[in-house]
């Protein structure tokens, strides 16, 4: 037994223990997704995620939610392609998973969390897996099906979202070793916190664009004066 | 810059402003341009050829109506070649008759004659009366004011008689003309009234000369009509057996309904009422009661009009909604009303026929399409009148819109300072304006004709041809939303009948790109049904030749690993030997 072993040892190609331990974290999204309660304690807690990891599923949803718009048969999707900008719809979900994740590191740092930022937001990356894996082979399926078979389609399209939302849910309570309780009340504190995040960004801007106005219009009335 | 060179700039500016709206103006044949239009499914508008273009208005002065001009007249009604319409502010309904474009006046009924019996039973049951409360009573001129008995049961309601023996109209509203034919073959043309300041529905006999008294339906003593209120028929329709539907003047609870020998049976239809859930919240939490009796309680609104087909279905109009209650269908501007009183209006678009989805907000007309009135062709596509940009919608029997078309305010033909009532003859439709007191009628263009055609033919079955006339419509107008489904129709049903699977898939995925352009999804569903179905069959040995290899593949794979495994365990236990 242990030469059938050896064998098989050798045939392994020799990988680097960062690439290896990158492809094993890819791997453990497996096990996140299916037991998500001590998926996510691992995850966090015993180092069995990496951030390359979280940065790879990020982008693969993000790549997915576009393929969805881009190729879904036209009888499922009601996606205006000729009008659709894909820079601006990408922005348009990653700049509130951000912002979101950040509320959420800031909120849950002042009551006892045990998440860091890193933690945060490699648990919400783990968290989006079921939707690549659901909506990819749904992409086919759209154009295999016809439009009176599709409650079939909107029936995992629905179960792609509700998974990764209890993934989300799951994933915070993990990381900050909160009850259930405590997370309901901080995720609706977070989007509470996200809008006030988007509103100080605003005036931040607004204020910015003034005082850079301001300089211009001393600079032109001193060159007007000059001349 | 000089004067003359700025006034020369100024001219220029002139004609490059005013050009587009002359060009506008007049289309490529000269004649007047309706400025025709349709919604795409992006809700976009797309202009489209003029589907109608005004044949003729009808001015009050042109016609012979014995020295009165026509004074806020307020509906018409057509029936074969005659055009009843509702002088209100003459107290007449004056009967104009076409002969190809021109309409002369023919008769102009102001009055009833009451017939002897009938006054006699009248006064017969009013006479014990006279004592006691003066139900009856004779003014100066000489008209008698008669009221029957609470318990009489001739069902006459009050009446005024001059001393002719004849009743005169008071403000006619509308009115409904049903030719009935006895066993014997004799035709009787009744007509009924809105007669509405003699709070009466009156109905005469038309046949003779002189406008013979039948009956009146008059205020239902029931407990269900509140008695408090006087009843003010606005609005009537009358079915081919001669039952009245009345829409009247604060009666919110749907419309009145009478049978022909004048009984009330009750109401139908009743509006929902219509509020939002703030406005609830609101009233129920945060007023007082004192509050509360001031402020205008949920209460279900009148309709504005209404017309009743050929199939005996009331198309109802309803303008008192907000632009709130159109995002989610609670409008319901138009309703196909069955005998029960539900709507049962098709809406098989991918918006409800609510008229203009989009207008410029900061306009003088701003604000969601109000139907004053509507009317019903033969073939089941009916037209309403938008009184809030003067516009005629048309919309297909699957409520698929199939055109808009004219204008409000400006002083030239096709165009309506307060349009009140619309109605068809044949194919024509003819608009009735309150304050210009004509009657604009629209006719077809070949475009409008086609597009009637190419429907008709697909309701006969005939849907080869309605496929080709399509193809016509499309030379005309190659946005047009109808004309691409059905060519997409008639596509999927030749499919069927080629011979080899090649040609069948070809077709089928040409119907296919029809339905997608036309953003019709079922349809494209059913194409790619068959589409998927020819396929498959084509390519069945290769689905299978794949499906055997994905099956194969694993268990091959896996037995060339172990016999990999068991010779290099051979070969070590040689070496080790």
């Amino acid at each position: 037994m242990s030469l059938v072993k050896s064998i098989s040892k050798t045939k392994t190609r020799k990988e680097h223990p960062r690439m290896r331990r990158y492809l094993d974290s890819l791997k453990y999204a497996k096990y996140v997704i299916f037991h998500p309660f001590d998926g996510f304690w691992d995850l966090v807690h015993e180092k069995r995620g990496t951030l390359g990891a979280a940065h790879t599923f990020l982008a693969a949803f993000l790549l997915t939610y576009v393929m969805k718009l881009m190729y879904t048969s036209f009888q499922f999707n009601g996606a205006p392609i000729h009008y659709i900008n894909v820079y601006e719809r990408i922005a348009s979900l990653l700049l509130p998973f951000l912002v979101l994740c950040i509320a959420n590191w800031a909120l849950s740092t002042l009551f006892d969390g045990k998440g860091r930022f890193k933690d945060i937001y490699m648990a919400m990356c783990y968290a989006l897996v079921p939707y690549v894996i659901i909506q990819i082979p749904l992409i086919l399926l759209s154009n295999i099906l016809t439009f009176d078979e599709g409650s079939f389609y909107n029936v995992l399209d629905v179960i792609s979202l509700v998974w990764c939302a209890f993934l989300a849910f799951v994933g915070l309570m993990e990381v900050h070793d909160y009850g259930p309780g405590k997370t309901i009340v901080f995720i609706i504190a977070t989007i509470f916190g996200a809008l006030v995040i988007l509103f100080l960004l605003l005036v931040f801007f607004s204020l910015l664009s003034d005082a850079f106005g301001f300089f211009v219009s001393i600079y032109r009335e001193i060159v007007f004066r000059l001349s | 810059m000089t004067v003359k060179k700025t006034k020369r700039l100024m001219a220029f500016m002139c004609v490059l402003i005013l050009m587009p709206m002359s060009l506008a103006n007049a289309a490529e044949d000269g004649a007047h341009s309706t400025y025709t239009y349709n919604y795409d499914y992006w809700e976009d508008i797309r202009e489209s050829p003029d589907a109608y273009r005004v044949a003729a208005v009808i001015r009050s002065s042109d016609l012979d109506l014995g020295g009165t001009d026509l004074s806020a007249p307020q509906s018409l009604f057509a029936l074969d070649d005659k055009l009843y319409i509702a002088d209100r502010g003459n107290n007449r309904i004056v009967e104009l008759t076409r002969k190809g474009q021109d309409f002369i006046c023919t008769r102009i009924i102001d009055h009833a004659v009451v017939p002897d019996d009938l006054r006699e039973e009248f006064l017969k049951d009013t006479d014990l009366m006279l004592a006691e409360n003066g139900r009856r009573y004779r003014d100066e001129a000489g008209n008698l004011y008669l009221k029957p008995a609470a318990n009489s049961s001739a069902e006459l309601g009050p009446m005024i008689l001059t001393p002719e023996g004849i009743t005169n109209l008071n403000t006619p509203n509308d009115m409904a003309v049903v030719v009935m034919k006895d066993e014997d073959g004799t035709e009787t043309r009744y007509m009924w009234i809105a007669d509405t300041n003699n709070n009466r529905v009156l109905k005469i006999d038309i046949t003779g000369d002189e406008p013979v008294f039948v009956r009146q339906f008059v205020k239902p003593t029931d407990a269900t009509f509140d008695q408090n209120q006087a009843f003010l028929p606005n609005k009537i329709v009358v079915d081919s057996s001669g039952r009245v539907f009345v829409q009247a003047t604060n009666i919110n609870k749907g419309l009145v309904k009478f049978e022909s020998d004048a009984t009330f049976t009750g109401f139908i239809g009743a509006n929902q009422v219509v509020y939002n859930l703030w406005d609830y919240i609101w009233k129920t939490f945060f007023t007082t009661k004192e509050q509360r009796s001031q402020q205008a309680s949920f209460v279900p609104t009148e309709y504005q009009n209404i017309y009743i087909d050929k199939n005996g279905f009331i198309y109802a109009t309803n303008i008192s909604f907000s632009e709130y209650d159109l995002l989610y269908d609670n409008a319901k501007p138009i309703r196909r009303l069955n005998a029960v009183g539900t709507d049962i209006l098709i809406k098989n678009d991918h918006y409800p026929p609510i008229g203009d989805l989009k207008w410029v907000e900061q306009s003088t007309d701003h604000g969601p399409s109000k139907f004053y009135d509507i009317t019903v062709l033969d073939n089941d596509m009916y037209m309403a009148i938008d009184r809030t940009r003067g516009r005629i919608f048309g919309y297909d029997p699957q409520g698929i819109m199939l055109w808009a078309f004219g204008m409000s305010g400006v002083s030239s033909d096709g165009s309506f300072n307060r349009a009140v009532s619309i109605e068809h003859m044949g194919y024509d439709l003819l608009v009735l304006d309150e304050l210009d007191c004509s009657v604009t009628v629209f006719t077809p263009t070949e475009y409008g004709n086609l597009i009637y055609q190419a429907s008709e033919e697909y309701l006969d079955g005939q849907y080869d041809q309605s496929a080709e006339t399509w193809q016509e419509v499309m030379k005309y107008n190659p946005n047009y939303t109808l004309a691409i489904i059905g060519i997409g129709r008639s596509e999927m049903r030749e499919a069927a009948e080629l011979s080899t699977t090649q040609e069948r898939i070809a077709k089928y995925a040409d119907a296919m790109e029809h339905f997608k352009n036309a953003h019709d999804r079922e349809n494209y569903g059913r194409a790619f049904r068959y589409y998927r179905k020819e396929w498959v069959e084509q390519n069945i040995w290769w689905i299978v030749l794949i499906v055997a290899a994905l099956l194969v593949v694993p268990v091959i794979k896996r037995s060339v690993q172990k016999i990999k495994w068991e010779v290099a365990a051979y070969e070590s236990r040689q070496v080790h030997k």
